[in-house]
């Protein structure tokens, strides 16, 4: 588990971009020992960042970018999506499961991520932006996997 | 991969059976909100998506189903969704849209709940 591999990237503000932090993270999910049920609910939480950072932190600016890294030490993967959009409070961030909000069409990025991983951190980024980190703890073994 | 979208109708019900991914900006999106707007155009009062071929939604994908919902809602016609795969089923538990959505495992059910 002493072995640290990472991966880090600066990727333009396009839809593409969260189909390559997917696949990114997935591979070294994959290649860190992690099964496919926690492969694939880090792929989906890693496209929710990763979408919010295209889409509203840098709402598709050409001259923005979206950095992204991928680390799998000490038994942990941690996923860092960071754009440089004006950023945001979490705080004021609406309830999406609260009645008045079930119908509205956006909203549940956030929730989801933080359903799908065990740990979600987000944090105004220096000198703007927000950065979003996910982090799955060590691999399931088979009998946790059940 | 891309959403396909093929449609049929069974008892004045029509199905519209999806396959592959409801994504963000791959035009995935963009389909099912097309079809059922020309569903919707075209008079019809009872949609079914059959969702059984869909491995996956993320959020964008979510806010296109509660759209195509609302749209119809507001039309007064139902949507109603039919055969989730567990990944698309513990997304609506943990969005809590399972309260917004009448879902079924059962083609022949689902089209009796509309009568």
């Amino acid at each position: 588990m002493g072995e640290c591999r990472r991966l880090e990237l600066r990727l333009d503000s396009v839809i593409s971009t969260v189909d390559a932090a997917e696949l990114c993270a997935k591979g070294l999910a994959r290649e860190g020992g992690y099964g496919e049920e926690q492969v694939d609910r880090l792929g989906m939480a890693v496209r929710e960042a990763a979408a919010n950072a295209v889409t509203h932190g840098n709402a598709y600016s050409a001259e923005k970018s979206v950095h992204f890294s991928v680390e799998m030490n000490d038994g942990r993967l941690v996923v860092k999506v960071r754009d440089e959009g004006e950023g945001f409070d979490p705080g004021e961030v609406a309830d999406p499961t609260s009645v008045e909000n079930l119908l509205k069409a956006s909203g549940r990025g956030l929730l989801m991520m933080r359903a799908l991983v065990d740990e979600v951190d987000v944090r105004n980024a220096s000198p703007s932006g927000t950065e979003v980190v996910l982090v799955l703890h060590g691999p399931a073994t088979e009998e946790e996997g059940q | 991969m891309s959403l396909s979208v093929d449609t049929r109708e069974v008892d004045g019900v029509v199905i519209v059976d999806l396959g592959g991914r409801i994504t963000l900006g791959d035009e995935s999106s963009g389909k099912l909100r097309k079809a059922v707007r020309d569903l919707l155009a075209q008079g019809n009062k009872k949609i079914l998506l059959n969702l059984g071929e869909v491995s996956y939604i993320d959020s964008s994908g979510l806010g296109e189903l509660v759209s195509s919902f609302s749209t119809a809602s507001s039309q007064g016609a139902s949507v109603k969704l039919l055969n989730l795969q567990k990944k698309v089923q513990d997304l609506l538990q943990i969005t809590k849209l399972y309260t917004v959505f009448e879902v079924s495992t059962n083609e022949a059910d689902a089209i009796l709940s509309f009568s």
